[in-house]
């Protein structure tokens, strides 16, 4: 008989309530996310503390919705899986204890979810993965690249030394003027510039590691000088030279990386994931190799709960199971 | 009625389990441990020490705070999805009031509070009239020296209860002499008993209503609705 899991999962980690049921790792059936980001625009950034307010005030109502839309009752759910880090501590609390409260009260197997195993496991929900695979992070709090030669099983190979990309775009924004967040803003300018100025590359040579607190210095310090000097610097053209150093890199890396380790397939996940320019290089070069590169949709990219169940889903049938005693962990490390 | 009393609003964590107003289990640790590891274990140990099982569970009753916000927001999470999935009514209760029923049999002021630092306390103001705890002064964040200043005032005997106690001790009997009354240690500590049973006699919400006392905005919020105040005042 075919197996048939279904899964509910939560996700606060962040400024999203999300809530989402999943059957077998691969279809959605709701995917409810309750955005905050209006509540923290006014202060440029996410407040922890307000973030984790909105979780407490969202969580039930959201629970409500996905069932609703779902239409399926408490007995056909298996189990419940949520994340437990990295993130935000108070926010992640406010998902660990409800999907506990929920565990326990409905009887049901409950599975912790590292974060960015969620975004990995966001394109199983649009394509069957096959290993070995190399997946590309790439968020306002991440920028890794991850080595899969089996389900549930992560091996960190590159990591960002300062800056996650999200940060920097993040802060360059802020330079520009832009509202937060800022990345999709510095993507609009990007598109309409030109890359007149050569910004560093940080290569960190023999190793898959990234930094962007260099390459956002020097933005920085070039914008400076040209007040200083009375010059103007057009807004696209630094968002296109910026966003060009980035891409570069990130895509580099992931070729490298892809190539050594002869995986048969990329993926990419994570918020930044969503940025056009990124995308569109992205698809430029990987379709000049022979190895499949796949991009969930913009919605499955930024933080959702069905990633979450994607990948709880796997360590569930793995037999991976949390006890009541499950904690939020701010940094939790991905096995 | 089988009610279950959730309180990790502050330090102590305390469980309890209450048919009608009657308490058949309880849990408490008055320790600086983690409430998130700790509170489900502590449920699932008490309602299987009561053989009870979650589906039998008639009412939720939690502390709401004031308190310390991360533990607030762990018990009342926990205390409204678990509400909320198993479709009974939660009720949130205040932790001041959860204290005052520790001065049951004080006729006059009740002032429970805790510290929220740099001199402040949450606190409000209680007495009990006709076996019912009713409010003299509302909850709030003030300076404990205010709070002294106008119980002075009063020139009432008032009994202090505080699991913060001993912060503030020196200055309410320097303040108050002897109209100020306090108890021995264990008269400080919240009972969950107490919180069942303040929570017996309230009106149920549902779960999407029930949200913490913080009694303060974040201070984010806080900056925030300063600096368009200021940017108003300067035109
Ligand atoms: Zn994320």
């Amino acid at each position: 008989m075919k197996k048939n899991t279904l899964m509910l999962g939560i996700e606060t980690s962040c400024d999203e309530t999300a809530v989402a049921i999943v059957r077998n790792g691969t279809e959605i059936i709701t995917n409810v996310v309750a955005s905050q980001i209006e509540s923290h625009k006014r202060f440029g950034g996410v407040v922890p503390e307000i973030a984790s307010r909105h979780h407490v005030e969202q969580i039930t109502l959201v629970l409500e919705e996905a069932f609703k839309e779902a239409q399926v009752t408490w007995d056909e759910i298996d189990a419940i899986s949520v994340t437990e880090g990295p993130g935000l501590v108070g926010a992640l609390l406010v998902g660990v204890n409800a999907a506990k409260a929920l565990a326990f009260a409905k009887q049901k197997p409950l599975v912790g979810v590292h974060h960015i195993a969620g975004h990995i496991y966001a394109n199983r929900l649009e394509k069957e993965f096959e290993f070995p695979l190399l997946a590309l992070i790439v968020s306002g709090g991440h920028t890794e690249l991850v080595l899969m030669k089996e389900h549930g099983v992560y091996e960190l190979i590159g990591e960002t030394r300062d800056d996650a990309a999200g940060e920097a775009y993040d802060k360059v924004a802020r330079m520009l003027g832009l509202p937060y967040p800022g990345g999709p803003h510095i993507d609009r300018l990007a598109a309409m510039g030109e890359e007149t100025i050569d910004f560093p590359r940080a290569w960190l040579e023999d190793s898959y590691d990234f930094s962007f607190s260099g390459l956002k210095s020097a933005v920085i310090n070039k914008i400076h000088n040209a007040k200083q000097r009375g010059e103007t610097l057009k807004s696209e053209d630094i968002a296109a030279s910026f966003q060009a150093s980035v891409v570069e890199v990130l895509i580099e890396k992931t070729l490298r990386a892809a190539k050594e380790f002869n995986v048969k397939q990329v993926i990419v996940a994570g918020g930044v994931a969503a940025n056009r320019g990124l995308r569109k290089e992205l698809e430029v070069r990987f379709s000049e190799t022979e190895i499949p590169l796949l991009i969930p949709n913009i919605k499955l990219c930024t933080d959702n709960a069905a990633m979450i169940a994607a990948a709880g889903t796997i360590a569930f049938e793995q037999g991976r199971r949390s006890g009541m005693d499950l904690n939020a962990n701010a940094s939790l490390l991905l096995k | 009625m089988n009610i279950l009393a959730i309180d990790t609003s502050n330090q102590v964590l305390g469980v309890s389990i209450l048919k009608d107003d009657q308490i058949i289990g309880e849990i408490m640790t008055n320790l600086t441990k983690n409430h998130s590891v700790r509170l489900m274990p502590a449920i699932e140990r008490l309602m299987g020490e009561v053989s009870m099982d979650p589906d039998q569970l008639d009412r939720i009753v939690v502390a709401k705070g004031p308190g310390s916000y991360t533990g607030v927001r762990i018990g009342i999470s926990t205390a409204k999805t678990m509400a909320w999935s198993l479709n009974i009514p939660v009720v949130g209760v205040s932790s001041l009031e959860v204290l005052a029923y520790q001065g049951r049999f004080f006729n006059e002021y009740i002032c429970p509070f805790f510290d929220a630092r740099r001199g402040l306390v949450f606190t409000g103001l209680y007495k009990w009239e006709n076996n019912k705890l009713s409010k003299v002064m509302d909850e709030n964040n003030l300076l404990m020296d205010n709070v002294l200043q106008k119980l002075k005032e009063e020139q009432k005997r008032v009994l202090f209860l505080s699991p913060d106690i001993a912060v503030h001790k020196e200055a309410i009997q320097q303040s108050l002499g002897d109209l100020a009354v306090i108890p021995e240690g264990p008269y400080h500590v919240p009972q969950a008993g107490h919180l069942g049973l303040a929570g017996l006699e309230k009106e149920a919400e549902t779960a999407h209503e029930l949200v913490p006392n913080y009694l303060r905005l974040a201070e984010a919020e806080a900056n925030w609705l300063k600096e368009q105040k200021e940017k108003e005042n300067h035109g």
